[in-house]
């Protein structure tokens, strides 16, 4: 950002250095001590050594996944949202949900979910028997995905909406087929669309954690449960960091690995 | 950049002008400083009547607030900034906390009620001499399970029951490192407090052949579940397990013979307090017979007044299950504390406890 007058940035430099900097600086200076507060790297020797690098792997694995499903719902949503004529109108009902506080919509899965609960009972009535639905890798991916879609659509939405129509109506003219439009028009398009969409998405997946206790039974362990277990219970505030250091380190991966290139010409 | 302004100016205004009003509110709640007590305590933990009972008796305004884990209040108490006047804190957490030199030492003198206590509960080696705590209720770790819906052969007298292939995806387990890899140490003999790594190791290669028959490690919300039937089998607290039974009359609750948990909650006054003379009124009000027995009644755990036994139904009382005699008490232990190092390996072998289960 460029502004006009120095003066004009200040609050900005200060609101970053507060709020970003200090804490990471903070969390970065937690990660050196030990127990007994001494200055030493053995948190994240225990890091490498210990199930903590299962664990960011499965963290990876099943954000990966929430991301996939997450992706492959709201592109053709998003998509369809932009051929509607009342296009904002649904796209508001679409986001009206996330509104409402993340705790409450998991809870409402508990009783939906549950063995007398509604889902069940549509099973039940197509002649199978009810099973227990809550508690499983297929709930916990089931919940997130539906909790981060609105997030997904929203970047999807804009980007597609930008685009220029004629564009293909040009491809179409020239003689490509409806997959080819896609594939070489729309979807280069809009990359930057569902990249910032992946970024909101991935990025909060890698540190979900209280669904992974009401919703997975805590059969899902995510880096965002460890870090609460260090803080809270075995009041490990070093390994704590520690963690949180590699979650950080994850994020910017990703923020690089999906960064917008600055490149000449409009999209 | 002119709207900007504006529009920020407009929220300082407001957040100024609500701070203002919020900080009047205070003051009117607080007048007179002396006349108002800051409770922190275990959630659902007392009869929200006896509050407003004890402010028209005293005069006294009380602040309620509750927290969800000893560690996590002990955070809060810690850091100051805070002015509770009383604390419920469990026996291993006192212990902390009067290493840490974080308690007022408590004037038996103005605690007449103290006397209701039965003397089991007094003067215990987490706080001898209840120098710094007062008994508020107590309670043990066991299971409570549906035995309409398992084989007759399984009545957790052993906590090997839970390792039945029957229960298969059938058994629920609460979320505390302690609790668990207690659980895990007793079922092969040891002490819950063990402090040998080769034991924690072995219970924690027992804890997962658990594997199959657990179905999730949650906390409060097994209460529900087993309400509604929805679960068949839970390792839990017993107070919570008395709710359960009290919603839901199938089941039943058993502290397996190879010994548990036996935990304390007592009563304790932070170094914090702003008005000692009313914590300890508070106490001694919460020592009161009656006030007790209307407290259990409530609360559903087990309650260490021996004067409101006589005020409490004998059904209640003699419940085997919840007040245990103390023969039976000499399977229980108590949890002592382990030092950060030890509760970090507990915590460390619990977490790969959960990502074993599939």
């Amino acid at each position: 950002m460029k502004f006009k007058s120095k003066s004009a940035s200040v609050p900005y430099i200060i609101w970053i250095a507060l709020f970003v900097i200090a804490p990471i600086g903070l969390v970065l200076y937690y990660s050196m001590l030990d127990l007994n507060g001494e200055f030493t790297l053995v948190n994240y020797k225990n890091f490498f050594t210990s199930a903590y690098l299962t664990m960011t792997l499965t963290s990876f694995w099943y954000a990966l996944v929430i991301t996939f499903f997450t992706l492959i719902i709201a592109y053709p949503t998003a998509y369809l949202l932009t051929k509607t004529r009342h296009k904002h109108l649904w796209l508001m009902l679409i986001i009206i949900p996330s509104w409402i506080n993340l705790l409450l919509k998991t809870y409402a899965f508990i009783g939906i979910f549950g063995l007398y609960g509604p889902v069940n009972a549509v099973i039940k009535l197509l002649g199978f028997d009810p099973t227990q639905i809550l508690f499983t890798d297929f709930s916990f991916v089931f919940v997130a995905v539906y909790i981060f879609i609105p997030f997904m659509i929203i970047p999807i939405f804009n980007a597609l909406d930008k685009m220029n129509p004629s564009l293909i109506y040009a491809a179409r003219d020239l003689g490509a087929s409806p997959l080819t439009t896609f594939r070489r028009v729309i979807f280069p398009l809009t990359i930057e669309g569902v990249k910032s969409g992946v970024q909101v998405t991935f990025i909060p997946a890698l540190s979900l954690f209280m669904i992974t206790r009401l919703i997975a039974g805590n059969k899902v362990i995510t880096l965002g449960t460890a870090i609460e277990q260090q803080f809270l219970v075995a009041q490990n505030w070093g390994m704590g960091s520690t963690i949180a250091v590699f979650l950080i380190l994850i994020m910017f991966a990703i923020m690089r690995f999906t960064r917008t290139k600055k490149k000449g010409g409009r999209a | 950049m002119k709207s900007l302004i504006q529009i920020m100016l407009a929220i300082v205004i407001a957040c100024g002008l609500l701070s203002f009003a919020a900080s009047k509110l205070e003051a009117a709640n607080s007048a007179g400083g002396k006349d108002t007590l800051v409770v922190y305590n275990w959630g659902e933990y007392i009869d929200p009547s006896l509050i407003d009972q004890f402010e028209e008796e005293t005069g006294i305004s009380v602040i309620y607030e509750t927290y969800d884990s000893n560690e996590a209040m002990l955070t809060k108490i810690r850091q100051g900034g805070s002015a509770y006047d009383v604390v419920v804190p469990s026996e291993y957490t006192i212990e902390t906390m009067i290493k840490e030199d974080l308690l007022i030492e408590i004037d038996h003198s103005k605690l007449p009620n103290l006397q209701n206590i039965d003397p089991y509960f007094l003067d215990l080696p987490f706080d001898p001499k209840n120098k710094y705590s007062i008994p508020y209720f107590w309670g043990t770790v066991g299971v409570v399970y549906n035995p309409n819906e398992i084989p007759k052969h399984i009545t957790f007298d052993s906590w090997d029951d839970l390792w039945d292939p029957a229960l298969k995806n059938k058994v629920f387990l609460v979320d505390g490192a302690r609790e668990i890899m207690g659980m895990g140490l007793n079922s092969l003999g040891y002490s819950l407090n063990s402090r040998d790594d080769n034991q924690l190791r072995e219970a924690l290669e027992k804890l997962k052949l658990l594997n199959g028959n657990v179905k999730a490690i949650i906390g409060d919300e097994i209460t529900p579940l087993m309400i509604n039937n929805e679960a068949t089998v839970a390792v839990t607290f017993s107070g919570q397990a008395a709710d359960m039974m009290f919603e839901n009359e199938e089941l039943d609750y058993a502290v397996p013979q190879e010994g548990s948990n036996l935990w304390f909650d007592n009563m304790v006054i932070p170094k914090t307090s702003k008005n000692v003379a009313g914590a300890h009124q508070f106490m001694n009000f919460m020592l009161d017979a009656e006030v007790a027995a209307q407290n259990t009644d409530y609360v559903g755990y087990a309650i260490p007044n021996k004067a409101a036994w006589e005020l409490l139904d004998d059904e209640v009382v003699n419940d085997e299950r919840f007040y245990p005699h103390e023969e039976s008490r000499n399977n229980l232990e108590v949890y002592e504390n382990l030092g950060l190092e030890l509760l970090g390996t507990y915590n460390e072998y619990f977490l790969e406890f959960k990502m074993s289960l599939e």
